[in-house]
């Protein structure tokens, strides 16, 4: 085992960020599609990552946990490098497209995902207590027998988030997890977000399309383009750019940030 | 930066993920028919081919038992895993606390028990029902067909990495498997091929499968070609399966 025991010994200031990114960059393919981000994202808050299609939120979120590759600069998560096996236990990752077995059932799905969290016969009860618990937290009590195969789409991704929901994670990455659930769903699922961080103090970095999610969370980030256009509350972004809702705001940010790039252009 | 995360294997992550490799097929019935009757029903087809020479039946009979259990669990594990990797259960399971020798042993534990399953009866039928007649003991023989099953799972696995499509995956099949075929003795002995072919088949494990087979059925104990053909092919297995291990990245592009 590693030691971390100098954390323990310096005095406790401002908690420590759940995430803290300086000078991140990612090249996939030969794009860069991250230009040295800088950004942190605070314990126990609800961070949502905005930004046109293609700007690469997946991107940032692959990479926090670790599965992205061709990732420079520096990417502290929980204390640890990104993708560090200590941070596997304790970060929830949902990826943009459901990724659950559709060839099982919902339970089963969970099961199994459940017994690489926590192994072993001598968990086999408090297993079955968090499979239950994620499921009726995701509202798929109804749905529990039914193969993942057949399930509509929206049901198939609260499957994905029940499996993030399993091991009581620290932090939680959740790659628009809201997308395609009607307004009913999305409600509780944002309710059961707000439960998670206050009671359970779970960090959540959330992407979304949705502009209404957006004045949900405690902090923004704005991207366009691989970069960060503002970091900062739903609130202070509308202060600051005199707009009614965070949509207004959003659209004010890339129209500027268009403009100044197009003036850049034109003085080269 | 160091990703790879521990090498030592959890048994029980292990068994998790080979109960739910099971689990999956379970509800693909139609599979796990064709996986237990095909290899009995071309078994007896050959019987019959072979009507007026059993002794061709004995000989081609013992290699298609080995030969059986490769290609099916070739053909299951790179299927299987390429869905694993094109569904993104994979990237979830590699950002999770499971060992990549957790999944893979995992695989290799459940198609081992579906081969044992399909050993026992293709083998059963052939030794006492269509007379198949072996000189040494049936188990000898499940044995090899075990472990022919086994580095059939590490090819599959290894293969899938590969391919990026089903297209692709079933495509390594004939690319894999046939020249193995061709060259493994079934259709000619190996020291009647030309020199480079038969230095070629030395050193393809298939040719060691096949022969481990014929040993059994022409000699009542464990002779010491039976021991190498069992290590060869065992060690062949192990290496691929770490071959394939290599393939699965936590971090892909
Ligand atoms: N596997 C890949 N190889 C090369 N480039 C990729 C790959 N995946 C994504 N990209 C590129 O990276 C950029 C960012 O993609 P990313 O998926 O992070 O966007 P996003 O913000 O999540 O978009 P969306 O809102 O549509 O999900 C895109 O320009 C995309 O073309
Ligand atoms: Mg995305």
């Amino acid at each position: 085992m590693m030691n971390y025991a100098r954390d323990r010994t310096e005095p406790p200031r401002e908690p420590a960020p759940a995430v803290e990114a300086r000078a991140l960059t990612v090249v996939r393919g030969d794009r860069t599609v991250l230009r040295g981000l800088g950004f942190t994202v605070e314990p126990g808050r609800i961070t949502g990552l905005l930004g046109p299609s293609g700007c690469g939120k997946s991107t940032l979120m692959r990479a926090v946990v670790g599965t992205q590759a061709k990732v420079t600069g520096t990417l502290d998560v929980l204390g640890h490098p990104a993708g560090h096996p200590a941070l596997r236990p304790r970060v929830g990752y949902v990826t943009q497209a459901p990724s659950v077995y559709t060839d099982l059932t919902v339970r089963q799905n969970l099961d199994y995902f459940a017994a690489v969290l926590r192994p072993g016969r001598r968990h086999r009860d408090a297993r079955g207590e968090a499979v239950t618990r994620a499921i009726d937290d995701v509202d798929l009590a109804s749905h529990t027998d039914a193969l993942a195969g057949t399930l509509s789409g929206g049901q198939r991704s609260r499957v994905s988030l029940a499996v993030a929901l399993l091991g009581t994670p620290e932090l939680l990455v959740l790659d628009e997890p809201t997308v395609g659930l009607d307004p009913v769903l999305r409600r509780d699922l944002w309710h059961l977000f707000h439960t998670l961080a206050a009671e359970r103090g779970t960090t959540i970095l959330v992407s979304s399309h949705v502009m209404d999610e957006a004045e949900r969370c405690h902090r923004l980030l704005l991207m366009r383009e691989g970069e960060i256009l503002a970091d900062d509350t739903p609130a202070a972004l509308r202060a600051r750019t005199g707009s009614d809702t965070v949509e207004a705001a959003f659209l004010h940010l890339v129209d500027e940030a268009s403009a100044t790039a197009t003036r850049q252009e034109a003085t080269r | 930066m160091n990703t790879t995360g521990p090498h030592t294997l959890s048994p029980a992550r292990t068994t998790a993920t080979a109960a739910r490799v099971l689990r999956q097929l379970r509800h693909d019935p139609r599979t796990i028919a064709l996986l237990l009757v095909v290899p009995v029903l071309m078994i007896t087809l050959l019987r019959y081919v072979f009507d007026g020479s059993p002794q061709t039946f004995d000989s081609i009979g013992a290699s298609l038992l080995g030969i059986f259990p490769l290609i099916t669990m070739f053909l299951v594990t790179s299927i299987a895993t390429l869905r694993e990797r094109t569904s993104g259960t994979l990237e979830r399971l590699l950002a999770m606390p499971l060992g990549k020798g957790d999944l893979i042993a995992g695989y290799a534990l459940a198609f081992g028990a579906v081969a044992v399953a399909q050993s026992v009866l293709a083998t059963a039928l052939s030794v006492w029902v269509l007379g198949l007649d072996v000189t040494g003991s049936p188990w000898l023989l499940l044995l090899v067909a075990l472990l022919d099953a086994l580095l059939g799972t590490a090819l599959g696995l290894f293969v899938s990495a590969f391919a990026a499509s089903e297209f692709q995956a079933v495509q390594f099949m004939p690319a894999v498997i046939f020249p193995q075929l061709l060259l493994c003795g079934l259709f000619t002995p190996r020291d009647q091929m030309a020199p480079v072919l038969e230095r070629i088949s030395d050193v393809l494990p298939m040719s060691y499968a096949v022969d481990g087979m014929n040993q059994v059925l022409h000699h009542t104990g464990v002779t010491t070609d039976f021991v190498r053909d069992v290590l060869v092919v065992a060690g062949s297995a192990l290496l691929v399966l770490c071959l394939g291990a290599a393939t699965l990245r936590r971090r892909t592009a």
